[in-house]
């Protein structure tokens, strides 16, 4: 275990010029123990950078996802809610607390309920795609495609009628806009979709369909109080994620043309773009040794997702864009209790938009040289904001 | 190869599966459940699965 005075870090932040993920989080693996970070706030927090390291601190009872906890790490300007800001929040519950939750949407979630999907998600692509062509040769694929995309499909899945899908789809793309949209734009976002999501929750009560909410209601496992942070929950958590990884797959797939067609792309720009690098905040409750590093209780802990995706002793040259590879062992949804329930849907969602983006617009390239995209800095997801294509 | 899985712990991620269709599957509930003991073809995608599992359900006894 190593004793001397760790190193101290700034907290990683993505800047222009700086690629993604930055290279010093190869020297932050190679580091014996963990290196410490200070944190915007002034506070300090470990980063866990190592594969291995990532996945011994996502399965340990004795590090917490609770926010409550004193020493929670709070990376930026959007912290993770207490039940007290929004009950129903449950990536922020430990267990036995958080399992009623994932229990209850687990059904929903199942390889065999994700398949049954696929016609709509299909039906959904097609849909955008008929539009961006009859729009003309050229589109922002980030604003008519990856975000549309995924809004669309958590509508279906939430039972959103089709008649309120382009409020729906309008108010989660304000959301995650950051250069496009205000502070207080982005506010009135939130609070028109919760507002939207109560009213949905009290109509399906009244009159139940064949959707998520009307289970969920019958089921009676989340009390009412509780659903519309939980409906809130899964819009978040599904909806920036997949369009970050639709829009960085497909410029990775243009500069990478031989893997076009192949499903594999997948899982290997799951691993390879890592968005969600820092959303997996801990807490340690009590002591606890992680790679050689004594953890003390109320120390807040940051694992890098994108560091352990590219950690050499999981993954060969990790660096390098390989879908041949098995990469299924990255951690980009996560580990442990809360590994992302709709990672299934979210594979769907990748392979039918890869898939069908190439087989209708085949001669498809980057409106803008490489180093034009607009890459998210500000953000808590690495993404783009924009993604001008042509053809 | 024996399989024992702990139906507690299982949280639903369905990686099992995915890699190992044959003998994994999800109850209505979404929990995993055996389908069959892997035959000598299924042992490395069992082993995959027993790997990928986010919350240790799965445990392979081989022999």
């Amino acid at each position: 275990m190593t004793h001397s005075d760790p190193v101290v870090v700034d907290f990683p932040t993505r800047k222009p010029g700086v690629p993604f993920p930055p290279p010093d989080y190869d020297g932050y693996r190679d580091h014996q123990g963990l290196v410490l970070s200070r944190l915007p706030n002034g506070a300090r927090a470990w980063l866990v950078t190592r594969h291995e390291d990532v996945r011994a601190v996502l399965t340990d009872s004795r590090i917490s996802s609770n926010p409550s906890h004193k020493g929670f790490p709070n990376v930026g300007t959007v912290g993770v809610p207490t039940q007290e800001q929004i009950p129903g929040w449950f990536v922020g519950l430990d267990s036995p607390e958080h399992d009623r939750f994932r229990k209850a949407l687990i059904p929903e979630f199942t390889v065999r309920r994700i398949r049954g999907l696929r016609p709509a998600i299909e039906r959904t692509v097609e849909e955008r795609l008929d539009a961006m062509l009859a729009a003309g040769n050229s589109a922002d694929l980030v604003a008519d495609y990856a975000l549309p995309v995924p809004s669309l499909v958590i509508s279906t899945l939430l039972g959103v009628p089709p008649s309120d899908r382009d409020f729906f789809e309008s108010r989660t793309r304000t959301l995650v806009s950051l250069r496009a949209s205000t502070d207080a734009q982005r506010e009135t976002a939130v609070k028109e979709l919760l507002r939207y999501i109560k009213r949905l929750v009290g109509i399906k009560a009244k009159w139940p369909g064949d959707d998520l909410i009307s289970r969920l209601l019958a089921a009676g496992s989340i009390a009412p109080h509780e659903l519309s942070g939980v409906l809130m929950l899964l819009l978040i958590a599904g909806h920036e994620t997949t369009a970050n990884n639709i829009a960085l797959g497909v410029v990775t797939l243009l500069r990478n043309p031989q893997w076009i067609g192949d499903d594999r792309a997948v899982e290997e720009t799951l691993r390879f773009h890592s968005v969600a690098d820092i959303v997996s905040l801990r807490v340690a409750v009590e002591d606890v040794e992680i790679g050689g590093q004594l953890i003390k209780a109320g120390d807040g802990i940051v694992p890098l997702i994108a560091a352990a995706n590219h950690d050499t002793s999981a993954f060969e040259c990790p660096h390098m864009f390989d879908p041949s590879r098995s990469a299924r062992h990255h951690v980009a949804f996560g580990y442990g209790i809360h590994q992302c329930l709709g990672q299934n849907l979210v594979r769907v969602e990748m392979e039918i938009a890869y898939r069908k983006l190439f087989e209708r617009i085949p001669d498809i390239r980057l409106a803008v040289p490489d180093e034009g995209l607009s890459i998210k800095y500000d953000g808590v997801l690495y993404g783009l904001e924009q993604l001008p294509v042509r053809w | 190869m024996r399989i024992t899985i702990d139906s507690e712990r299982c949280v639903g991620a369905g990686q099992c599966v995915l890699s190992a269709p044959q003998v994994f599957d999800q109850d209505e509930d979404g929990i995993v459940t055996l389908l069959a003991a892997p035959g000598p073809d299924e042992a490395a995608k069992v082993r995959i699965a027993t790997a990928l599992c986010p919350s240790g359900a799965i445990t392979a006894h081989e022999g």
